[in-house]
């Protein structure tokens, strides 16, 4: 937790004991991103490209991400923008700002350290914010099957 | 934890804060609105021996300090405690925090297996 109490950005860091490369292709492969985070994509990831990907929530049906990719510099960073939790089918999010989330890569002994940076939230009005919660608490508990469902398969 | 750095930037950025609260009628308003949520200037005088023009300027002053905003409905301002919004912010953040735990958890199995 950071004393700064930003609520603007989020900062996560791992450490995955895996080569470089590989976690790249996890990231960089539209079709293998699509994989670990849970939704279906359409379109390469380039700089400048936009890919579409369809996350499932049972009860909301299919959602719309847009995927707007900005930097790519093989195996050290990419980075792209997309409407935070835009998650209720039928609302037009393209006019609001988006979030920018930005992925670091770097060799450490154990393998790669990955940090991931999503930040300027505080641009996301306050209505949708508060909005994004209350569906999120249903939300969860599907999401949650489907982390089942995938570890188990 | 440097609790000398740190803890003393925390402290004195809150000093604004701490300064719009050390009045009594300031104080009184902060109260109402958190028992009462967001209230329009006509209701905030509403019974109060103060005149509507210096609850205004008190609501500027505690606006100022961050801890009150105001957005106007028709011909009011409605008022209410901004402290409310950044916790709603917080709450947000978590949950966005949350998924991304989870999505990362799930990227170290993928390539990790």
């Amino acid at each position: 937790m950071k004393l700064h109490n930003s609520t603007d950005r989020i900062e996560k860091e791992i450490v995955l004991r895996a080569p470089r490369s590989r976690v790249w292709h996890a990231l960089a492969d539209a079709e293998q991103f699509g994989a670990w985070f849970g939704m279906k994509l359409e379109g390469a990831f380039a700089p400048g490209a936009r890919a579409h990907g369809q996350i499932e929530l049972p009860g909301h049906g299919n959602v719309t991400v847009e995927i707007a990719i900005e930097r790519m510099d093989p195996e050290t960073r990419m980075s792209y923008r997309w409407h935070p939790y835009a998650v209720e089918s039928g609302v037009d999010y393209s006019s609001e700002p988006t979030t920018l989330v930005e992925f670091q890569l770097e060799e450490v002994a154990e393998g790669t350290r990955l940090t991931v940076v999503e930040s300027g939230f505080d641009r996301i009005p306050a209505a949708r914010r508060a909005e994004a919660f209350h569906m999120n608490d249903a939300g969860w508990a599907e999401q949650l099957q489907n982390i089942a469902r995938y570890v188990a398969s | 934890m440097s609790l000398h750095s740190a803890g003393w930037r925390e402290v004195s950025r809150a000093a604004p804060v701490f300064a719009a609260l050390g009045d009594e009628t300031r104080l009184a308003l902060v109260a109402r609105l958190s028992s009462d949520g967001p209230l329009s200037i006509t209701r905030l005088t509403a019974g109060s021996a103060v005149t509507r023009q210096a609850i205004t300027k008190h609501l500027d002053v505690l606006a100022t300090a961050g801890l009150v905003s105001d957005v106007r409905r028709g011909r009011e301002r409605i008022w209410e405690l901004e402290l409310e919004q950044m916790e709603a912010a917080r709450t947000y953040l978590e949950h966005v925090s949350k998924r991304w735990d989870e999505a990362l958890d799930r990227l170290k199995q993928f390539v990790e297996e």
